[in-house]
């Protein structure tokens, strides 16, 4: 199918917006757009970071699910507490891939489940008791945690425990930093705002720990990985290019991450951010505080991670300049084998994207590598300065589109039929029953990692895999001998 | 008779706990059959009927046993004077935790226990002062009291909480068979109290069920832990508690009730001589300014 025009993409949106009543529609038209260069900035043409409408199946998360799955559970020596009622944290208990090593159950916690289990006497008087019996439990338990966070739930926002004082004097007790997080998961629109609190626990729990103690010995070339989740290892395959062209990753969170790296980062020099939605809180807190820069790099596919080396390269002296040539050059050989292995078994192919995060923007530059196109993406929980990063990476006469719902979601690829769809697994079975190929892009469907020179390998031989499966072939009726066959007979059914 | 569900509101202190155990008494007097449900952490709902401090509540022995699944109806029913059946909800101190979500707990465990089903002709709710969220309103939901009555005095702050208790009983008309049974007036003795309660009633919609004089024999029977009735069944004012639940027993003036604006209340409290006529010339004025104008 060849690409839309604008005006044809402007009439797709309203046809898919026809069914809709009239205030709905009113709402999800300023959330669909055309991508358009000319537009500066994207609250010309898209609205973002609104309460979804009832009853549209949103796939957006809560606070919590921002703070206790996103930012906080991937630091993997700390003990995250779901404090309140069991299902919050059991059911989403390892859902997200963050890779760590250690020793789980020892010194590192990551998939584990820690939860205060409320009951209605918890609720009635208060648990704020029980909080601080489980946190001295746990120091017996697993004296090697270097902390506790505590993760809010809904009811804890409800009766007013005081998290805080319970973690004042918990921390004095065990020496140990202990973090009370207000991420109720009724606040705010989706988890978005469950990153924003998380990133200000960080700022007022953790960030200062270690002003004023000058044990650190730094470089002038140390910086922090921060905003890169490891899904499936992905901070592993970035960091080492950094390493490489001369860099000491002081810090890299939260994905593998430790206390120690979050209280080490206002030394660093530079504060890179994969993840703009989620950190840019914490990165703009330490450039107020301590005068550290930040700036965002793209590690996903040869062009952006030559283009993000450069950048990164930039802001230091020329012997890591030449060292970052030296290691995209190095490279070279190994992206290109994997272009001339895979590009032409995907060239031309359309993809449509909806996912959260960096990915509906980060991700395209790796597609384009392999000679796809996207033709649509959008963010389940972005604000506009996300769209204002979008506007540029994405086609001209592309659709863009925020918060969809399960029918617009459904809608649209009914209509644009792309080669390939990127979401998330409630997503996933859909499309595959529609026949169109289907890749997990926030779990990397259990394979990656995808950042970095090896993850680019990975990347493509997975889209490939999807793309080219004979499997589609199968979803044809036995009787249906080829789509000209189908369509005559229809016709004559008519 | 068919079991009778009466919840009791009104402003914090006004009587409520007092005016329905010495009702209380009065009915079971009678030959009635009673429950008290105490629906206020602070648990002082029985005590005159249980000659106690503050009965053992649901809550707090739920939260000793574990879970209010580990209690038995037993355990949290007393029995005290007139064979009246008595419990408390119970709740946090004030500060921390819901109370609210107690008495939600504490009533659901009463039905689940089968307590409304024993012998009984009334089930008397005593409510925390106001309705202040979701589990106070609980008495008054589908299924439980059908019918409410108002504690309240000739003070203003008493029928402003009147006027808003009915708000909320008017939320409530729609999804449920509750109705306003009446006011009870606990003599403060103010100035022609009695003509401005009527006159409330009347703009409600409903009646003042019972004027209870003010008499210090409430008190010398409280500092006993006891009902007037029980402590001296002669004087003028067990009578008067007598003749309320006589009134109660068979009042027929049940009603969805008609709150009034703040404005009419305020016309109506000036109407008495409660409320000054407001001069807004002095509105936001310190005194350093009304010194400088004078």
């Amino acid at each position: 199918m060849p690409a839309l025009t604008r005006e044809e993409t402007l009439e797709l949106i309203q046809e898919v917006l026809e069914v809709y009543p009239e205030k709905a529609k009113k709402d999800r038209a300023k959330h669909l757009a055309v991508n358009d260069h000319d537009i500066e900035q994207s609250k010309k043409c898209i609205t973002s970071n609104r309460k979804s409408l009832p009853g549209v199946m949103t796939i957006r998360g809560c606070a919590y699910a921002g703070s206790k799955g996103v930012v906080w559970g991937p630091i993997k020596d700390m003990i995250h507490i779901s404090h309140g009622p069991v299902g919050c944290g059991q059911y989403s208990r390892a859902g997200r891939r963050n890779y760590y090593v250690g020793h789980t159950g020892v010194n590192t916690f990551g998939t584990m489940n820690f939860t205060s289990d409320f009951q209605e006497k918890d609720i009635v008087f208060g648990g704020d008791k029980k909080l601080g019996k489980l946190i001295t439990e746990l120091e017996s338990l697993f004296p090697l945690s270097k902390g506790i966070s505590v993760q809010s739930e809904c009811p804890i926002g409800l009766i007013g425990d005081d998290i805080e004082s319970v973690a004042r004097e918990q921390a004095k007790a065990l020496g140990k930093p202990i973090v009370p997080v207000r991420c109720e998961g009724f606040r705010g629109v989706s988890q978005s705002l469950g990153h924003h609190i998380a990133n200000d626990a960080i700022r007022d729990w953790v960030i200062g720990n270690r002003d004023g103690d000058e044990r650190f010995v730094a470089t002038p070339y140390d910086v922090a990985i921060i905003g890169d989740y490891n899904i499936g290892g992905d901070a592993w395959s970035s960091r080492i290019l950094l390493e490489e062209m001369g860099l000491r990753v002081v810090a890299q969170w939260p994905g593998d991450g430790t206390l120690a790296e979050l209280e080490l980062t206002p030394k660093v020099k530079l504060n890179l951010i994969h993840c703009y939605r989620s950190m840019n809180y914490i990165s703009r807190f330490m450039e107020e505080k301590y005068g550290i820069p930040w700036m965002e790099y793209n590690f996903f596919g040869p062009t952006k991670i030559a283009e993000s080396l450069r950048k990164i390269a930039a802001r230091f002296d020329e012997s890591i300049q030449a060292k970052a040539e030296a290691v995209i050059a190095r490279y070279q050989a190994q992206s290109e084998a994997v272009i001339a292995k895979y590009r032409p078994r995907l060239e031309g192919k359309k993809v449509m994207l909806y996912v959260g995060g960096l990915r509906p923007r980060h991700v395209i530059g790796a597609y384009e590598d392999l000679g796809m196109e996207v033709v649509g993406t959008g963010y389940e929980f972005a604000h506009n300065d996300d769209y204002d990063r979008t506007i540029k990476e994405m086609g001209n006469a592309t659709l863009l589109y925020d918060d969809l719902t399960g029918f617009e979601l459904e809608e649209i690829v009914q209509r644009i039929r792309p080669d390939l769809v990127g979401s998330g697994v409630k997503e996933k079975y859909l499309f595959q029953k529609m026949g169109i190929p289907f890749r997990q892009m926030h779990s990397w469907d259990y394979s990656g990692p995808y950042h970095g020179y090896d993850g680019f390998a990975i990347f493509a031989r997975d889209m490939d895999m999807t793309i080219n499966n004979p499997c589609w072939d199968k979803l044809k009726a036995p009787w249906v001998k080829d789509a000209a066959t189908a369509a005559a007979a229809l016709a004559a059914r008519a | 008779m068919a079991l009778r569900q009466c919840a009791i509101y009104g402003k914090g202190g006004i009587g409520k706990s007092t005016t329905t155990q010495n009702l209380v008494a009065g009915l079971a007097e009678a030959g009635k059959k009673v429950m008290i449900v105490g629906c206020d952490p602070k648990a002082d709902a029985t005590r005159l009927i249980l000659h106690s401090k503050a009965q053992e509540t649901i809550m707090h022995l739920a939260a000793e046993a574990g879970s209010v699944e580990d209690l038995e109806l037993g355990d949290v029913l007393k029995t005290g004077y007139a064979n009246i059946k008595c419990v408390e909800s119970g709740g946090p101190e004030p500060g921390v935790g819901c109370a609210g979500r107690g008495v939600i707990t504490a009533i659901n465990f009463l039905e689940e226990e089968g307590a409304y089903e024993e012998d009984l002709d009334f089930v008397f709710y005593d409510v925390l002062g106001d309705v202040v969220c979701g589990g106070f309103a609980m008495p008054i939901r589908e299924n439980k009291a059908q019918e409410i009555y108002i504690v309240c005095s000739g003070e203003m702050m008493a029928m402003y909480a009147a006027n808003n208790i009915c708000k909320g009983i008017v939320k409530y008309v729609k999804s449920g068979s509750v109705r306003l049974g009446g006011l009870i007036c606990n003599s403060r003795n103010t100035d022609r109290e009695d003509e401005l309660i009527e006159a409330l009633a009347a703009k409600l919609g409903t009646q003042m069920i019972h004027f209870i004089p003010r008499d210090n024999v409430v008190q010398r029977a409280e500092i006993r832990r006891m009902t007037v009735i029980e402590y001296d069944p002669k004087h003028r004012q067990a009578d008067e508690y007598r003749t309320l639940a006589d009134k109660i027993i068979n009042n027929q003036n049940k009603v969805i009730p008609t709150p009034i604006t703040m404005d009419e209340l305020e016309d109506l409290l000036m109407e008495f001589g409660v409320l000054e006529e407001e001069d807004e010339s002095i509105v936001g004025r310190t005194a350093a300014q009304e010194a400088v104008a004078a």
